[in-house]
């Protein structure tokens, strides 16, 4: 049987790379991923795994070396933040586009400038169009379980691609919680060996990775990218559903709390949606009928299940922790747009919070619920929780 | 009219070419101006010709050479300038036309 | 050991006919003689540049064994995480094969906004050769200035002018650079000395840990020069020590060729087109110029390679 661990989201990060034992990890430090990669260098110092550790010199050799690595059929990982995420942006696109299923987990945290070393996910969004799988982790357990989950979903046939795996920078990634982890072996078994069908080091049938393509054929190549990330949708409840066999847990990629019952909803992800459940628990002792949809698969997104969620509500307030400057946040464009078809749709109303670290508090979700019952919100603006 | 290029179903995922050295099939000797004429009664098989050629025109065969392939010279004439017995002519391509 | 050309006749073709550089070029000649310089099986990395783009234009490839193109400046990082995967599964027994990796960039990719991707590679002491085919500038693009760029040639993007004599800067000395890294191995080479340049290839390649080729790769087309000129041209560079031919192995600075009499600098500036302007009277100067900072580098040299 597993174990019961007290781990931070970064510990338990490499707590799960530990039992994958990728063959490669090339990685850079970065707070708040820094100590991802101070606990795995420990683990390649006492032998624990088999991992080849390229120590870069910079995030874009990170992702440019993770690249090579899985070309050549190496099980391949990498870890960063923020402006490391965005130095490695052109490489990003290129992994996902070579169809490499390489595992990231990201430590959410604003991008510069001013340069601020706090949560929020200004990284990760600027990344939402490049073609890799993100989940987002509420806390350790779930940053633990996702990466097994990802390394799994990534590694399908069908599906082949890269995956990010996010946590909040300091909130998750240096809170102590509980963690089960599962026995290694049982993890071993379950993600198998990685045997990838072209590789660079296979001279029997020499490949030629990363061609020119012009247009002739780019657009085709985009066309089986947009299949592959669709294919996520079928696998991800299989491979979810095997998880929760071994941890008992389950890994939905929206998950409700009290929404039955509802009438308002906040729609949000990561760590804020512990926060929402609080004043939702609260406010449910008090009689009124507020719920919380968390996301936890936001590429590919689930917008059907969404849809069939929130259709029916009185109204809904999309909580986002970062901004798209000039137009409305992302989960809340994207909550508008699934629900853009339906008959009868409740207003969506939009929130930036927690830009650069700023805390999510209990008073803020109670001022967004009440507000909701009240309709006092108008749909036409955004409003920013926390800020003076 | 249907396309002769392929579908996105019809060609392997993430841009690769599993087909090694594939480039042969498409054929560069039509950018040539200047055609290669070798001389072969000076030529002493030094093999110059065929070590310098940039797109490996040179046809040696049995160790000897024995001219070069249109289909993919491309007329530069590094071969005639680095024979040493000077046995290779550089002429319009115009001249063999029909 | 001396090449032999009959017996290289016999080498598997590694980088096939039918790529569509220019006619004349002298990159593809030299990535066919590194490749035949040594009996292992090579995996290649490239980064973004002619020898990239002109040789795999899907569906089409002229490689004949595995090869990675990935971004502009990331050739050493692509081909160390190659390196690290065999290395990985050769530990792990998943393969047996013994295997060697080489990456070839040009100067853009290399001198320029490759040089950080290159120094990590070089100082985490991977087994790989980092070749870089320099062409002294942004040929693939239309002839725009790097930091590979020789002082007085014209550019587009530093053209000589009324008041411009094209590039005012010299260029750097990447080989000393690599070296400083105190790899194996590194060397400079061109492609008139064809045995020196194959010894090095094989000595790079063959060597265990990092090593670093710099190959004066000339460009026909934007040197402006005829296109059966890329030998002859390389030989004016060796002959008025524009390019010396040099290696650093292991720490050791050699000095692999002195012309018997070093040309003057002008019989490599007045053959080339993107000279032309320097032949005016008012430039007369940086041509006097130009040879004193060779004369000098040159005197540097031999001095380093005499300790």
């Amino acid at each position: 049987m597993g174990k019961r661990l007290a781990l931070t989201g970064d510990m338990a990060a490499a707590e799960s790379m530990r039992q994958i034992n990728p063959d490669v990890v090339a990685a850079y430090p970065i707070t708040p991923q820094t100590e991802i990669m101070m606990t795995f260098s420990q683990f390649v110092a006492d032998g624990l795994v088999d991992t080849e550790l390229v120590r870069v010199d910079s995030e874009h050799s990170a992702m440019s070396a993770c690249v090579g690595s899985a070309a050549a059929g190496a099980r391949t990982m990498t870890a960063t933040a923020a402006n490391g995420l965005a130095l490695m942006h052109e490489v990003v696109y290129i992994a996902a586009s070579t169809r490499l299923p390489i595992v990231m987990p990201v430590v959410n945290r604003a991008l510069s400038a001013p340069i601020n070393i706090h949560c929020d996910h200004s990284d990760t969004m600027a990344e939402r169009d490049s073609g890799w799988i993100q989940i987002f982790s509420q806390d350790p357990q779930e940053v633990y379980d996702h990466i097994l989950l990802a390394l799994k979903l990534s590694e399908h046939p069908d599906v082949l691609l890269p995956t990010m795996v996010n946590q909040d920078g300091f909130i998750t990634s240096h809170g102590v919680e509980p963690v089960e982890i599962l026995d290694d072996s049982v993890v071993k078994t379950w993600i198998g060996d990685y045997k990838p069908k072209h590789t660079l080091l296979d001279f029997e049938n020499p490949i030629t990775v990363g061609p020119l393509d012009l247009y002739d054929y780019y657009f085709e190549h985009k066309r089986q990218q947009v299949d592959a990330i669709d294919n996520a949708f079928k696998i991800y409840p299989q491979v979810a559903k095997e998880l929760s066999k071994l941890t008992k847990r389950e890994y939905p990629m929206i998950e409700q709390y009290n929404i039955e019952k509802a009438d308002h909803v906040i729609v949000t992800m990561a760590s804020a949606a512990g926060t929402t459940r609080y004043v939702v628990d609260q406010l449910t002792e008090k009689g009124e009928k507020v719920g919380l949809l968390k996301i936890r698969l936001f590429r590919p997104f689930p917008a059907d299940q969404i849809v069939n969620i929130l259709k029916g509500k009185k109204s809904v307030a999309v909580l986002d922790r970062s901004a798209s400057f000039g137009s409305f946040p992302p989960l809340a464009e994207e909550i508008r747009n699934a629900l853009y078809d339906e008959k009868t749709k409740p207003p969506v109303y939009s929130f930036v919070f927690g830009l650069g670290g700023r805390d999510l508090l209990p008073s803020h979700v109670e001022h967004v619920f009440k507000g909701l019952a009240k309709g006092s919100f108008n749909t036409k603006t955004i409003e920013y929780l926390g800020v003076r | 009219m249907k396309s002769k290029l392929k579908g996105y179903k019809e060609i392997p995922i993430g841009g690769l070419i599993l087909d090694a050295g594939n480039a042969k099939t498409y054929k560069t000797g039509g950018w040539r101006s200047k055609r290669p004429i070798l001389d072969k009664s000076n030529c002493i098989n030094c093999y110059f010709c065929w070590f310098y050629c940039p797109d490996n025109s040179v046809d040696v065969k049995d160790k000897d050479v024995k001219g070069f392939k249109l289909d993919y010279c491309k007329g530069c004439g590094i071969c005639a300038v680095v024979c040493p017995k000077k046995c290779i002519k550089m002429e319009d391509e115009d001249k063999f036309e029909e | 050991m001396a090449f032999i050309l009959k017996e290289l006749l016999d080498k598997p073709e590694k980088l096939t006919s039918g790529h569509r550089l220019c006619p004349g070029c002298g990159a593809p000649i030299l990535a066919k003689w590194i490749m035949m310089a040594t009996d292992f099986p090579l995996v290649v990395a490239n980064a973004t540049g002619c020898l990239e783009v002109s040789t795999t234009i899907y569906p089409y490839t002229a490689w004949n064994t595995p090869w990675i193109h990935n971004a502009f400046e990331n050739a050493a990082a692509t081909i160390a995480g190659v390196e690290s995967a065999y290395k990985s599964l050769s530990r792990q027994g998943k393969i047996k094969k013994k295997v060697k990796f080489i990456a070839f960039g040009g100067d853009g990719g290399t001198y320029d906004i490759g040089i950080q991707a290159l120094s990590g590679a070089l100082e985490r002491g991977h087994d790989m050769v980092y070749i870089c085919y320099d062409n002294e500038g942004y040929m693939n693009t239309g002839a725009q200035r790097s930091g590979a760029t020789p002082k007085g040639a014209s550019t587009t993007t530093e053209p000589a002018g009324k008041v411009s004599y094209g590039k005012k800067m010299r260029h750097k000395d990447l080989t000393a650079i690599a070296a400083a890294h105190h790899i194996p191995y590194a060397a400079q080479a061109a492609l008139s000395n064809w045995q020196d340049l194959m010894k090095k290839a094989k000595k790079a390649i063959e060597v265990d840990g990092p090593a670093f080729l710099n190959i004066l790769s000339p460009c026909v087309r934007f040197w402006r020069i005829p296109d059966d000129q890329t030998i002859e041209i390389s030989k004016l560079a060796v002959e008025t020590n524009f390019w010396p031919l040099f290696e650093i192995d292991n720490g050791k600075w050699i000095l692999n060729y002195k012309p018997r009499e070093r040309k003057p600098i002008m019989d490599w500036i007045k053959v080339q087109g993107r000279y032309k302007h320097l032949l005016q009277e008012k430039n007369k100067p940086v041509i006097e110029e130009i040879q004193k900072e060779i004369d000098e580098y040159f005197h540097w040299l031999e001095k380093r390679c005499s300790d």
